[in-house]
Parts: structure tokens; sequence; C-alpha cells
């Protein structure tokens, strides 16, 4: 075809121009990637180290080991905080995980039924659900018939925070194990609950993992639902019929505090929170880090 | 037919292993299986062949009722040895009824040696030296064990394609079925691995009985003694497999082998 004057070499499919344009997008689009990602990313970095540099000179020794001080005097820590979010982590994954993972197995294997898109609807609803409302319920079901604040009451409402989470997840992952081995499974003659149980439960094991994890890294960071449950402790207790301290309403408490020292104890929870948090993450990585991880 | 079938392969009439008489089978309102009536003779092979979508698949995974596992449904009756498999179990038919499928599908979160105890295991079999010598006799029935004796431990999904799939027949000897269905078990290997399952599968018959479908003329010509041929959910044909490659009775089965369709 002749080159028609009219139109711009821009255009023209074979002309330098077009490829020179083709080549200029391709910049514009990598450049407003690369722009985005850092957007992502600043508050994450800025969060991170602001914690840690103002965490990191305010912690000592004593943070872990010493109880908290009364008002007007100085040092002390927070060693009843940091085994009551365990103790309270501990609580509601014993509660909220075996019904989530469970949840998500039966929506995965069997749930292709009206009950089945019920529950998968209520798991969506109920994980949009405010947290502090959580907390209300776990206020009426268990504080008010046990007419005290309880280290259970808070581990039931971080319990049903997981719940959710952890049921889809769970599911999902499920879902993503090709159907190959379930068939190889049952063509052995091993029955269904087993198959479930015993090769698909496995395989998905890595991906269930990680809703875990998740599950239980969000409710360590959970202050709202703990308020009015678990309530927080100054004093030492690991019972679970009685009120405990937690990292996160041990921040709530100090950080709005008058006192500059308690101030700074806050930094400090908080930069032990975000550092527990990543341990989690790297234990259950390593926990989970397969003998036979994919080539 | 099927007893002109004996005089020329000249033996006397072996034993149906399974009988499926009427079958129809249905995914929802798919009509996917029509009035398919055929033997499996013990201690044969059995070859089903058919253009793609012609029911094959469906017709093998009745038999060890696997079809009903994608939500299918059987009309019909189906035997193993005199019984009506419908009337018992499912666990307890693919027990006895094993499967080979087309991809190679070992466990991937088990070692070599876990994927063929598994089925032992999983139903409640323990006793560790009594693993250890069905693993390896299965896995010297498979032709595997000289490749893999020094490496039990490593993932089932580390070794080649071939040696997946003998790994996976190996597993399903493992629970020591009558019958072993194999759904174009080569279709996804090299030519020297679908060599050794041929190979395979020859040896094989004089323990078990063996239904294989297969997309490949030739490989039923090489393994089976009877071939079947389906076409659009109906059998067209069964007979001794060579006499249907030679001299098949009806218009569509010679149209297929001579590769006019299909």
């Amino acid at each position: 075809m002749e080159c028609d004057e009219e139109v711009p070499d821009r255009m023209r499919l074979n002309g330098k121009g077009y490829f020179l344009w083709r080549k200029a997008k391709n910049h514009a689009m990598t450049f407003f990637s690369v722009l985005c990602l850092l957007l992502a990313v600043a508050p994450l970095v800025l969060i991170f180290s602001y914690t840690v540099l103002q965490g990191i000179t305010a912690l000592n020794i004593d943070f872990f080991i010493q109880m908290p001080k009364p008002v007007g005097e100085t040092g002390g820590g927070m060693a009843n905080a940091l085994v009551g979010t365990a103790i309270l982590i501990g609580l509601g994954g014993l509660m909220g995980l075996p019904i989530g993972i469970m949840a998500g197995m039966y929506l995965a294997e069997y749930g292709d039924n009206p009950l089945g898109h019920l529950v998968r609807f209520m798991a969506d609803v109920l994980s949009g659900v405010p947290s502090i409302v959580v907390g209300v319920v776990a206020y009426i079901i268990v504080v008010l018939p046990m007419k005290h604040f309880s280290a259970f009451a808070g581990g039931v409402a971080l319990a049903i925070l997981m719940i959710p989470t952890v049921t889809r997840t769970t599911e999902e992952m499920i879902r993503l194990v090709p159907h190959s081995y379930r068939e190889a499974g049952l063509a052995l003659g091993i029955p269904r609950w087993k198959t479930t149980l015993r090769i698909v439960l496995p395989t998905a094991l890595k991906g269930i993992t990680t809703g875990v994890l998740l599950a239980l890294a969000r409710s360590a960071g959970e202050t709202a639902p703990l308020l009015f449950t678990a309530l927080g402790n100054r004093f030492w207790s690991t019972s679970i019929g009685q009120p405990i301290g937690s990292l996160t309403v041990f921040i709530f408490d100090y950080a709005k505090a008058p006192f500059t020292d308690w101030n700074q104890q806050a930094w400090a929870a908080s930069f032990v929170l975000i550092a527990l948090i990543f341990i989690l993450s790297l234990v259950f990585r390593a926990v989970t880090w397969s003998k036979y991880e994919e080539r | 037919m099927e007893l002109s079938d004996h005089v020329v392969a000249g033996g006397l009439p072996p034993r149906s292993k399974m009988v499926a008489r009427e079958v129809n089978a249905f995914f929802g309102r798919t009509h996917a299986l029509r009035n398919v009536s055929l033997d499996v003779f013990e201690n044969r092979v059995l070859a089903i062949i058919g253009p793609s979508g012609c029911g094959k698949s469906t017709f093998l995974r009745c038999l060890n009722r696997m079809h009903e596992v994608a939500g299918g449904t059987v009309k019909g009756t189906i035997t193993l040895d005199g019984k009506n498999i419908f009337d018992s179990d499912a666990v307890n038919i693919r027990r006895r009824v094993g499967m080979v499928f087309q991809k190679p599908n070992p466990f991937p979160t088990m070692s070599i040696f876990d994927n063929v105890a598994a089925g032992l295991r999983l139903n409640g079999v323990h006793n560790r030296k009594k693993l250890q010598e069905v693993v390896e006799r299965c896995l010297r029935q498979a032709a595997l064990w000289d490749e893999v004796k020094d490496s039990l431990s490593k993932s089932g999904a580390s070794i080649s394609g071939g040696q997946q799939q003998r790994l996976c027949i190996a597993r399903t000897l493992a629970v020591d079925p009558d019958v072993i269905l194999m759904d174009e078990p080569a279709s996804a290997l090299d030519p020297i691995s679908t060599a050794k399952i041929e190979e395979l599968i020859y040896e094989l018959k004089s323990k078990y009985t063996i239904a294989i479908v297969t997309h490949n003329m030739q490989q039923a010509a090489r393994v089976s003694d009877r071939t079947a041929f389906f076409y659009l959910g109906e059998l067209v044909e069964i007979g001794d497999t060579k006499r249907l490659f030679t001299t098949p009775e009806k218009k569509q089965t010679e149209d297929y082998i001579t590769g006019r369709f299909g």
C-alpha cells in the first residue's frame, strides 16, 4: 500500500514513530506501576520505621520481666500483658480455629447446597462486622452471665473474629487442591472423609496455615473487642476466669495517659506487638516448610 | 460374535469378571451412555476405543463407581463376580476395582514409599514390616523398584512423569484389587515411558483383570485381548482385538479404525 500523506508516522504500524510511541507508552505504564507500588508500601515502611525508632529506645529488659509500676513511679514493664496476649490468642485460637477449619472443609467438600451457601454468606457478613460489635456480643453472651470480665470472654470475642477468615481461607485453599488427588484417594477405596482429612487437607495445609496465621496475627492486634471482655489487668494473672491484661489494651491506656513515661512504654509495647506478629509469621513459615517443597 | 472370537483366539471361553448390562449414565440431563452391555473377562485386557466424548471414560468410571463422585448417575446393572456393585458400598467396590488416571497424580505431600503405602495405611494397616513388604513387591511389579529403591523417602512428585505413572500403578496394586481400570494411562507420557507402561500391562494381566481406555489405536492393538468401540455413548462393536482391527463388522468401526473420522 502507498504511504498516505494524511497518516502521521506514529500511526503507521511499521513506522519508526509508531515504535517509539509504543516504547514511550510502555515506559509510562512501568513508571506509574512503580509509583503506585511505592505509594502502597510507603505507609507500611513509615509505620514500621517510626514504631521501631520510638519503641526501641523505650525498650529494656525490665519491659519483659517487670510488672507495671504504680502511677508516679518510673520503670516497670508489661510482663503480665505479654502473657495475657499469649493467653488470649491461645484461647481464641483454641476455640476459633477448629470451628473455622472444619467449617471451611465442609464448605469446600460438601458445601454446594442451600446450607452451604447460607454459611458462606454468613461468614462473609461476619468478617465485615466491626470488631467492637463482636466485643459487645461477647460481653452479652459471656460477661453478663458470668457477672465479671474474664480472659475467657476475651478469647470468645477473638474466636468469633477468627472464624470467618479461617473458614473462607480454608475453603479456598481446599478448593485449590486439584480434583485428581481426591479421585486418586477415592479410587484406592479410601472413604471420603479420610480422603479429605489425610490427602486433601495436607495438600492444602500451607495455604490454610497462612490463613490461620493471618487470623492469629489480626487477633493479636485487636483492642476494641477486649475492652469490655478481658478488660485489662495491671496485676499478674493467668486465670482464664479473671480479667487479664493484653498488649493492645495497655497501648490504648498508656498512649492516652498524661505521663511521658507511660507514652514511651506504649511505644515499646507497639514495637513488641509488631515484632511478635513478625516472629509469628516466621515461625509458621518454618513449621510449615515442607520436606517436599515445590521445585 | 463373542463365541467365534474365542475360536479365533483358540482357547476356552474365559470367565466374566465384570458384567455390564443395559448401563445408562447421565451427567445431569446429558445422556452420556446408552444401553451399554459388555463383559470384562478375567485375566484379559479389554481396550475401549472411540472418538472424544464417546463415553468410554464415563463407562470406565461406572465400573468402579467413580462416575457418581462427579455427580453423575447410573442406571442398569454392573456385576463384579456376579454381585451387583450398586448393592454394596462404593468404597468396598473401589478397593477391588482400582483405577489409574490419565495424568500421573501421586500425592504431593507424601514420599514415594508413603504413596504406595497410602491405600493400606488409610485403610488401617500400620504394621511396618508388612507395609515394607507390600511397597517393595508393588514397586517391583510396576517395574519401578530398581529406579527408586535408594530414594523411597523422596517426594512422589520429584520423579519423572513416566515414573510417576508407574508409581500410581504401584499405588493401585498395593490395595490388591481384582480389576485395574486405566484411563488413557500413557497419553501424557513420552514413547519410552509409554512402552514401559504397555509392557507392564501385558505382565499384569496374568494376575489382574484390566480395562484400558485409549485414544491410541496402535496401543489398543498392542496391549489388549479384546477391544470395544464406543461411539456417541453407544457400544458399537466389541470383539477379539485382532479380529476387530482386521475385519470389523460395523461400518462405523471400520471408518474409525481406518482414520476416516474421530
